[in-house]
């Protein structure tokens, strides 16, 4: 945002023409956007690029990766952490099929990319040409703008338009699929100049200040107030804005697992995460606040649960970006669109200053119910098998909450989100919306070349690191420095999960053999490490978040653990089950 | 009305004009057409056109669905990057018509209708007339342009086509209007006016 706020305030410069490639015109677009880091694979229809980025080395840092959708996961974890925009390179056909999970997920999770795709020749198209797909169409439901250009001419528009439309409004993936004729092509290049407005498009709704005078006359009015906050808070650097927000308004606040860190996670307001497997207290106090605040949070049915049965008793203000997500599962009685950190700083002025402390109190009642029941033996066992929890734990002590947390899809994902202490935004990556295993070892990498100075821990079970752990080769040629944390339960854990609660125990083919996880690292130059005695835990998270670079280790779990509390598909989130 | 009744005609499944106004713009239909297939809802008819407007064109697609389900369907069309505009309406709400062509062979009709009073009692015109066949137009609402197929077939009806349905909003002042209040609204940066995207007709060829 920044970088595109900077070049919209300079003047133009007098437009001297010159003779370019498009594939040139393409890489200055890239550097004007303040593009630094570029994720690809090369290939037959996209090598004019390649060749031209050959020459720009000093400029452009690219990325490697051993497959397409690591690609796209790792600009997605560059694009979370350091909140720009993230840009891969595929070639055609199936290097550019391999981008749509990543796209999916992008969109879903609101993540600005740009995705460039080299195409076959303009000529060819639709003459099922060698690697030719039809990108646009594939991509069209996965994406929030997809364009083709078949001439050099079209490429700094095409490119301005794309940068802007990923990263305004609710952000969101982009492809420009470029035919190598165009790549090829010379033409009379007059600069790039930012795209700032388009006829058709509105990122931000107009605010409506009757809105934020009924919301505020609501809130004000509360006995028991309950703020729900997603991504939108960080996505639109609302920060700030929402906690003082949450301070003077006195009103406690739970968070969607994209949420986690807008504000600190031992922030005394802070009363935990919601959904399936959420605290116990925001869950239950859901459908007993009467005031339900939904900021930048899109009511996913992991949060819900059964609808017909969410907050009925709560008269319902919603603050989102997106007019269509207002209304799209939950009945707003105050719809508040806009940017949140517009909308927050208007409804601030209005509330009165506040605190809740009965209301605060009956948190308190549950948190400490759950800590008893659950969370004490989770994290501190003093016998039997290690847990998931009590590894996520001591990473917290030794990390002091300053860590990016990047996990994968599972059973740890809840628990690394459900533990995982953040002091910052921006420290939590992972899958929300599409759930996509695989996710995290990529991700991680992106993570942090958009966060080079702090510590990256990727946290991921033994099912979803086989899915792309050719990743490894990327952090090995790379030197990604990445903290490689597998909890392995020699199981695909949250299928298990569900098959042992609700197919009476029938384990469908959800026991995974693994290879020798550190040996396999050791194969990559990557150094690691296998637990399985909960003496050696501490110790061997030191030393992997000690070690100079990358480090692979790899923690024996129980096997049949489960994670709760749950709230069980069908149920409402008053039904929360703690065991 | 009251309450419940209101309830009862937003869950009661209907006839809804959707008016989409876009740019004019490759790939646009594709991505309106998938807010419908993904949710697995039949358009009913579509008609896409350019408007009064010079580079946006205007849809008028027809659904047979609940006031609500409309409601969250023209939100997710309009959030596309190229749509201006939608407006959806009920039939009482527009005021519309369909085009429809007959195919029926000279020789029959000559002899067997009385054609003036056919085209008169129905609303239609001679658009050819040939020796082996003739076509008839008309326009109207579907049951009139049905009424006309039941009145030919029995005498040899060839071919017969209707167009999607057009419609004019009754109570709307136009969408020249809205387009000037969106500028005033939001109107581009002074600094930055992106040249290329300017002359899209002459740079974005495909």
């Amino acid at each position: 945002m920044d970088t595109l706020q900077e070049v919209t305030t300079t003047p133009a410069a007098p437009k001297e023409t010159k003779q370019v490639t498009g594939s040139v015109a393409l890489l200055e677009g890239l550097i004007a956007e303040g593009t630094e880091t570029i994720f690809g694979y090369p290939g037959g229809a996209i090598m004019p690029i390649y060749d031209a980025i050959y020459d720009y080395k000093e400029k452009l840092n690219h990325i490697l990766v051993r497959h397409e959708q690591g690609a796209t996961h790792a600009a997605q974890g560059f694009a979370r952490t350091s909140g720009k925009v993230g840009v891969v390179f595929a070639t055609s056909g199936p290097g550019a099929t391999n981008l749509v999970t990543g796209l999916a997920d992008a969109q879903i999770d609101s993540t600005p990319l740009v995705c460039i795709t080299g195409q076959v020749f303009a000529h060819l198209l639709g003459t099922d040409a060698f690697q030719e797909t039809d990108v646009i169409n594939i991509t069209t439901p996965v994406t929030k703008w997809n364009y083709q250009v078949t001439d050099a001419n079209e490429i700094p528009a095409a490119l301005a338009k794309a940068f802007y439309i990923a990263r305004s409004g609710r952000p969101g993936p982009v492809l420009i699929d470029i035919t190598k004729n165009a790549q090829m092509q010379l033409f009379d290049y007059e600069g790039y100049t930012p795209c700032t407005h388009i006829r058709s498009y509105r990122p931000k709704p107009i605010i409506r200040n009757e809105y934020i005078e009924q919301a505020a006359a609501l809130i004000n009015s509360a006995k028991k107030p309950f703020i729900l906050f997603g991504q939108g808070v960080s996505l639109g650097n609302a920060e700030a804005e929402f906690q003082a927000f949450v301070e003077k308004s006195g009103i406690p606040a739970a968070w969607t697992i994209l949420g986690a860190g807008a504000i600190p996670t031992d922030h005394p307001l802070n009363v935990g995460m919601l959904g399936m497997h959420g605290n116990y207290g925001p869950n239950v106090q859901t459908n007993e606040c009467d005031v339900l605040i939904a900021i930048g949070m899109r009511f996913d049915d992991r949060v819900t649960g059964r609808l017909d049965k969410y907050a009925k008793q709560a008269k319902v203000v919603h603050l989102d970006i997106d007019p269509a997500e207002i209304d799209k599962n939950v009945k707003a009685d105050v719809p508040v669109w806009g940017d949140c950190k517009e909308t927050l700083p208007l409804l601030t002025k209005l509330v009165t200053e506040k605190t809740h402390p009965e209301w605060l109190a009956e948190f308190k009642a549950f948190e400490k119910i759950e800590k008893e029941d659950l969370i004490e033996p989770e994290l501190n066992p003093q016998s039997g098998e290690l847990t998931m929890g009590e590894v996520i734990h001591q990473l917290n002590i030794l990390t002091k909450g300053e860590a990016v947390i990047v996990s994968d899809v599972g059973q740890h994902q809840m628990v690394a989100c459900r533990y995982g202490k953040l002091n910052a935004s921006r420290l939590t990556v992972t899958s929300g919306g599409l759930g996509t295993m695989g996710f995290g070892l990529p991700a991680a990498i992106g993570a942090k070349f958009g966060a080079p100075n702090r510590t990256v821990v990727a946290v991921i079970g033994d099912g979803g690191f086989q899915m792309t752990l050719q990743e490894l080769g990327t952090i090995m040629q790379f030197g990604v420095d990445v903290k490689i944390l597998i909890l392995n339960n020699q199981f695909l854990g949250m299928v298990r999960q569900w098959q042992q609660l609700f197919n009476e125990k029938r384990y469908s083919f959800v026991d995974i053999t693994s290879p020798d996880f550190v040996k396999l690292a050791e194969s990559y130059y990557i150094a690691g490490k296998k637990v399985t005695e909960r003496a050696d835990l501490v110790g061997s998270l030191e030393q992997m978040l000690q070690h100079p670079g990358s480090f692979l280790l790899e923690v024996m779990v129980s096997k049949e653990h489960n994670v709760f509390p749950m709230v069980p598909q069908g149920c409402s989130v008053g039904e929360i089950r703690l065991k | 009305m009251s309450n419940s009744q209101d309830i009862d005609s937003a869950n009661a499944k209907q006839e809804f004009t959707i008016t989409v106004y876009t740019e004019n713009q490759i790939g646009i239909l594709n991505r309106i057409a998938i807010i419908f297939s993904r949710r697995k809802i039949n358009i009913e008819s579509l008609n896409v056109s350019p408007s009064e407007i010079e580079h946006i064109h205007r849809f008028n697609i027809l659904i047979t669905e609940t006031e609500e389900v409309v409601r969250k369907l023209a939100r997710q069309i309009e959030k596309q990057v190229e749509v201006l505009k939608v407006y959806f309406n009920t039939n009482e709400d527009i005021i519309w018509q369909e085009l429809a062509l007959y195919k029926v062979p000279t020789d029959t009709i000559q002899e067997k209708v009385l054609v003036e009073r056919l085209l008169r009692e129905n609303g239609a015109r001679a658009v050819v007339i040939r020796k082996d066949y003739t076509v008839f137009e008309t326009t109207g609402h579907r049951t009139e342009t049905d009424k006309l197929i039941e009145v030919l077939q029995p005498y040899g009806l060839i071919e017969f086509v209707r167009s999607a349905r057009v419609a004019i909003i009754k109570d709307s002042t136009g969408f020249n209007s809205k387009l000037r209040e969106f500028e005033r609204l939001d109107p581009g940066h002074d600094v930055i006016e992106n040249e290329f995207l300017d002359k899209e007709k002459n740079v974005f060829t495909m």
